[in-house]
């Protein structure tokens, strides 16, 4: 389905995309069709920087699977940096 | 018929009198034919949905796919005006049917067109297929899957658009509808509604619905593909256009 379902946040770092490397803005995550994963439904992200236009985007695919392993693994990685680090 | 056809893109008036990106293809050596407006599907004005605009010229219809996206994201690469485009909560139905009715007017207006004009919507454009039909005056109308004519978007979603059902007994067309029995958007259940109020409202319609199929079965690129459904659609469609559009 054409779910729709966004959820918007604003992040701060940098992300490369087609014309290199750009300063992120905003960052979208939604349950959708993907445009390019061999799947019916995947866990989209896109970081954004809407200033710049649609082409700053860097886009991920992933299934649900895999997308809550990245989260787990991020914030497992998080959670043991030294102090003062994270 | 030879499939000789001539494809480019074009620029058509559309909602405000704005100028806005389409994509158009029409056959070459007829001296009347019928013509299609081609609306994509929410992945965008992408290659794919080209290809399903060339296959109607290589049938005998010219065919008109705006780029309903163009206003968000203008030059950019079809996935990335995707993303812009649903990060606004998708295309608003006034500014849909204008675009249409530009596209619609555009074919008329062509050389060889039999005044016959068409509408074919897939996914969020099924929708908007039957969201055209019941706002202009068309001859013939294909939903392909279309959801939320019927019902609303679940709790918590920010949809902007709403059900349209009510909207039936304006159906300027008959109307084709082609479905997957597994599809949860249109179910099944919301499928017959239409049904019914399409049946109350006197309105000429036929609906086929494919078991082992889901959403999007006719996307030859994706997983959701199913070629005995897509390929019986695609007939159901060349028997429909004929009978309302070829000529």
């Amino acid at each position: 389905m054409c779910t729709y379902l966004t959820e918007k946040i604003t992040v701060a770092g940098s992300g490369k995309g087609a014309a290199g490397w750009f300063t992120l803005t905003d960052a979208t995550v939604y349950l959708d069709h993907p445009q390019h994963a061999p799947a019916e439904h995947t866990l989209n992200i896109d970081f954004l920087n809407p200033a710049n236009g649609p082409a700053a985007r860097v886009a991920v695919e992933l299934t649900a699977e895999s997308a809550r392993a990245l989260a787990r693994a991020i914030e497992a990685t998080l959670e043991s940096a030294p102090p003062g680090l994270a | 018929m030879n499939e000789a056809l001539i494809a480019e893109t074009i620029s058509i008036t559309g909602h405000g009198g704005e100028e806005i990106e389409a994509y158009l293809a029409r056959p070459l050596g007829q001296d009347s034919f019928g013509s299609v407006v081609v609306i994509h599907h929410m992945p965008g004005y992408d290659s794919p949905t080209k290809e399903i605009t060339r296959n109607f010229a290589a049938h005998g219809y010219a065919a008109l796919m705006p780029n309903l996206y163009h206003r968000d994201a203008p030059g950019a690469s079809p996935d990335d005006a995707a993303a812009t485009a649903r990060a606004k909560g998708g295309v608003p139905d006034e500014r849909l049917v204008a675009d249409v009715s530009g596209a619609a007017d555009y074919l008329r207006a062509l050389e060889g067109s039999n005044g016959k004009v068409g509408v074919i919507g897939y996914c969020s454009g099924g929708r908007q297929s039957f969201l055209a039909a019941c706002s202009l005056p068309l001859d013939a109308a294909v939903d392909c899957y279309g959801a939320f004519i019927v019902g609303k978007p679940p709790e918590g979603m920010p949809l902007k658009v709403g059900p349209i059902v009510d909207l039936a007994p304006n159906l300027s067309c008959p109307l084709l509808g082609l479905f997957g029995a597994d599809d949860q958007y249109p179910s099944p259940e919301q499928v017959d509604e239409l049904d019914k109020a399409l049946i109350e409202a006197g309105k000429a319609h036929e609906f086929h619905s494919y078991e082992g199929a889901g959403h999007a079965f006719f996307s030859v690129n994706r997983p959701a593909y199913r070629p005995e459904a897509a390929t019986d659609g695609w007939q159901k469609i060349w028997d429909f256009f004929g009978r309302y559009l070829a000529g």
